[in-house]
């Protein structure tokens, strides 16, 4: 095929190579489109820790409220956040130890400074309440409402002991590759 | 006062963060595209949280915001409009 430029000289363009380079350009397009990060946001909750839970709630049931999906993956001490109660039927001689060491549920989690066995806790709820600042149990109950996915590290949870039974409904059994699955198509990161 | 007209409020007084926000998603959703929700809140953090709520969601505009004196209390509002 012949074009004639500005200057109005005829140049021969070869209509083959331009639609093979498209080809190649448009399939590089779509790969990288691929690999976009989605509006989503993971969270690794590691800490059992009130104050530290508490934040990665807040940002969990926030970024739902601002259009995010949110993933919230549970694992070793993170888990305690999510006790009910506390069953030592069942469980060998180091796992009711570990039981008998842990909080019961997530109402006596410590914070992760001056908690002097559970009062700097009492302390800082009360506070919140005054503050009127949802608690803890509310906040989990709102972030399920609102479709944050929780997903509880199966492994932890067999070397820890925890049984089903102790933990709250709803959860999702998940490894690190689920997690990866979620964190990689994922915009923001956080590990608490 | 502006004269941002609204279709619906929504008593967000007394909450703090994230509630403000949450309690106004939730509204939202509930609104018809292209209707205007009116956000009264107390949280001083809700005039950045707003504006940061508009910058990310996808489906949502900002259109103004006020901060008025109520009995020596500072109330913060707040106008989003669903987009199509």
């Amino acid at each position: 095929m012949t074009v004639s430029d500005v200057t109005g000289k005829e140049k021969t363009v070869d209509l083959e190579v331009i639609q093979g380079r498209l080809a190649a350009l448009e399939q590089r397009l779509e790969s990288l489109e691929e690999g976009q990060p989605e509006d989503k946001v993971a969270l690794i909750i590691f800490s059992g820790d009130l104050d530290r839970v508490l934040a990665g709630f807040i940002i969990a049931t926030g970024a739902v409220a601002v259009g995010q999906e949110v993933s919230m993956f549970f694992t070793f001490w993170g888990l305690n956040a999510l006790k009910k109660k506390t069953v030592l039927s069942g469980k060998n001689l180091l796992e009711r130890m570990m039981a008998v060491m842990s909080p019961n549920d997530s109402r006596s989690l410590p914070v992760s400074k001056m908690n002097y066995f559970g009062v700097g806790a009492k302390m800082l709820r009360s506070m919140m309440k005054n503050k009127n600042v949802s608690s803890l149990e509310e906040m989990i109950e709102m972030a399920r409402e609102m479709g944050v996915k929780m997903l509880a590290c199966e492994m932890s949870r067999d070397v820890l002991g925890i049984s089903d039974e102790e933990l709250i409904d709803g959860l999702e059994p998940a490894g690190v590759a689920a997690f990866l699955g979620e964190s990689m198509t994922s915009r923001t990161n956080l590990f608490i | 006062m502006t004269d941002i007209s609204f279709d619906e409020t929504l008593d967000a007084r007394g909450l703090n963060c994230p509630m403000p926000v949450v309690k106004a998603r939730k509204k939202m959703a509930e609104l018809e595209a292209g209707k205007v929700l009116r956000i009264l809140s107390t949280d001083r953090g809700s005039i950045k949280d707003f504006q940061g709520w508009a910058k990310i969601g996808k489906n949502v505009e900002l259109l103004g915001q006020e901060t008025e004196t109520e009995d020596g209390v500072e109330l913060f509002i707040h106008f989003m409009q669903k987009a199509n």
